[in-house]
């Protein structure tokens, strides 16, 4: 797909799903629409059914999470169509408790995905028919991959021998985790460092 | 008559079971040996890998993609290059893009030679792993030579390939090719026409293209199905374009047809392979950015430019500039794609991994409906189920 046709369909989805499209945006040959989320579920039938469009599978979605936004999640949603070899990529956000509206109904692949986004991020998806935990362990809680959750967890799992059964127990760290501060300061200076001044003439 | 209490039976398949191909449980729900119901538990194998790759440098996170589908790691590592490849805008010399495609095609035959045989397995044949096994040795010493190890190889990082191939490999390789087809020829004399293994086959697990469709499937599952989808035709990547190879396709969509599919795409990866040794250029083998790849060790010891890029790029790695980016390549198993958030640091802000597998096995449950209990080890099978990179 050259760049000229892919605009072409941005403005041909924005012209169908007025509604539900706030905006499209070309970047490095791929095509990113923003939706509103609870226009999703039309537009995706749309694109779906849409004679130039017909992205009738599902790849993939996903969440990502930005917690200084007041929405802080974003669910991205990855289409392609077999029949006109074009992809597409679909945005839209929300934040802990709003519900996203499902699209199981168009696409049952989106089945899984959603439990998926669900479990990592505790993004909601109503009409979902079954919005259990998908990765994490039985009985788990949090959600792992938001940004405050941290990388080494909160409990870890032992068998104990005296009880014959696999414990939980407070992550203990023999020693603090390693995070090294790689930003270099050679590309990272952007301030005055003091003594700047003096070099000015005025 | 006195009505009777008729009840379904819900067993317990796995985590530990041979055809599980891995830690799957499924809770099935039977009538009489009539499957009503797949409800696949996964997440066992679960180790957190977009997690951690949030916390890693990008050539970091290059091993972890080794751990996904460790049956074919090269494939994975490939598509994670693409996507920061993208992200950089930066250009792979052409001898390392002809070495990364031989070295896809020789994923895709480490990862069907192993599907086709475990399947037979899980029908009831015994012999065809064996046979399958040796070659796949043969094929992971072709990993080690270039990588130093056999299965997680590291090898395609972004910017190019680690190494050059050693001297002497492409005879090795070579000689591969001349034999390998041989053994194709004594695995399809023992099972195409299998009266058993036909018998367990033949119309099991059909996939129609609505099907196909509706599920996100890719790869075998849709050109099982008579759709010929083949990524590194449609969307083509490195010099698929430059190649020439055909791309097989099913056309009732079963198990065994997906069995031949394999078989074939087998022949056509090493009509590949063999193209690219004969193609391959003399030249580098990663870019010559050299902000992106590394200096050689011998540049290191008299030039101290060099010493800095090295000391550099493995402490702090490089800077991607900010984006988001999707690149997909044509796995063994189907399309595997990596959606790579950058936010202009040393480290990925998301990477989120599609894995073809995950797509294909919550599709257990319209697949197995109606199907006898036997008859969900052979659909497993050939789904082709690899649980490092379902669970991630």
């Amino acid at each position: 797909m050259d760049e000229a046709s892919l605009r072409e369909l941005g403005e041909h989805v924005a012209a169908i799903a007025p509604s539900a499209v706030e905006g499209h945006d070309l970047r490095l040959g791929e095509l990113t629409l923003k939706a509103r989320r609870e226009h999703i579920v039309p537009l995706m039938k749309a694109l779906r059914e849409d004679p130039t469009c017909r992205f009738t599978t599902l790849v993939d979605i996903c969440g990502v999470d930005y917690p200084s936004r007041t929405e802080r999640f974003e669910v991205v949603y990855h289409l392609l169509s077999m029949h006109q070899n074009q992809r597409i990529r679909v945005k839209l956000s929300t934040d802990e408790e709003t519900p996203v509206p499902s699209i199981t109904g168009i696409f049952p692949a989106a089945d899984w995905f959603e439990r998926e986004a669900f479990d990592l991020y505790g993004i909601y998806f109503s009409g979902h028919p079954d919005l259990r935990r998908l990765l994490t362990d039985y009985g788990f809680s949090g959600h792992p991959l938001r940004k405050d959750f941290p990388l080494t967890g909160f409990v870890e799992l032992r068998y104990d021998e005296s009880q014959k059964r696999v414990v939980y127990e407070p992550v203990r760290l023999q020693q603090e985790y390693r995070k090294f501060d790689y930003l270099s300061p050679w590309e990272g200076m952007l301030h005055r460092l003091p003594g700047d001044e003096k070099a000015s003439t005025e | 008559m006195a009505e009777t209490q008729i009840r379904n039976f819900s067993i317990n398949f796995g985590p530990q079971h041979p055809a599980a191909h891995g830690v799957l449980r499924l809770v099935l729900e039977l009538d009489g040996e009539i499957v009503e119901r797949v409800d696949p538990h996964i997440g066992l194998l679960h180790r957190g890998t977009e997690k951690l790759i949030e916390y890693k440098t990008y050539l970091q996170s290059v091993p972890y993609f080794d751990r996904l589908d460790y049956v074919a790691p090269m494939s994975q590592e490939h598509g994670f290059a693409l996507a920061v490849e993208k992200l950089l805008g930066c250009e792979v010399p052409r001898r390392a893009q002809f070495i990364r495609v031989l070295f896809s095609e020789i994923s895709r035959l480490l990862s069907h030679l192993l599907n086709v045989t475990t399947q037979v397995m899980d029908v009831g044949a015994l012999t065809p792993p064996l046979w399958g096994f040796e070659e796949r040795e043969k094929l992971m010493v072709f990993y080690e030579r270039v990588s130093g190890s056999r299965m997680h190889a590291a090898y395609i990082r972004p910017g190019g390939v680690h190494q050059d191939l050693p001297p002497g490999l492409a005879d090795y390789i070579y000689t591969f090719i001349e034999e390998f087809p041989a053994v194709l020829d004594d695995i399809e004399g023992l099972l195409t026409e299998n009266r058993i293994f036909k018998q367990r086959n033949v119309d099991i697990g059909v996939v129609d293209e609505e099907t196909a469709l509706a599920w996100g499937f890719s790869g075998v599952m849709v050109r099982g199905s008579g759709m010929a989808w083949d990524l590194r035709r449609a969307q083509p990547y490195e010099v698929y374009s430059e190649l020439d190879f055909d791309i097989p396709v099913g056309r009732n969509g079963d198990c065994y047809d997906r069995y031949l599919c394999r078989m074939d795409e087998m022949r056509e990866s090493i009509k590949i392979m063999k193209q690219c040794l004969d193609l391959m250029p003399e030249g580098p083998i990663k870019t010559l950015d050299k902000k992106i790849s590394p200096p050689r060790r011998g540049e290191m010891k008299h030039s101290m430019e060099a010493l800095i890029h090295h000391f550099k790029l493995y402490t702090e790695g490089y800077h991607v500039p900010p984006g988001e980016v999707y690149a997909a390549v044509e796995a063994p198993k189907g399309e595997f794609g990596v959606y790579l958030v950058a936010d202009g640091t040393n480290k990925p802000y998301r990477c989120k991994i599609r894995a073809p597998g995950f797509a294909h096995l919550q599709a257990m449950d319209h697949l197995c409906k109606g199907h006898m209990l036997a008859d969900v080890s052979a659909v497993l099978g050939s789904l082709d189920i690899v649980f490092g990179e379902i669970d991630r």
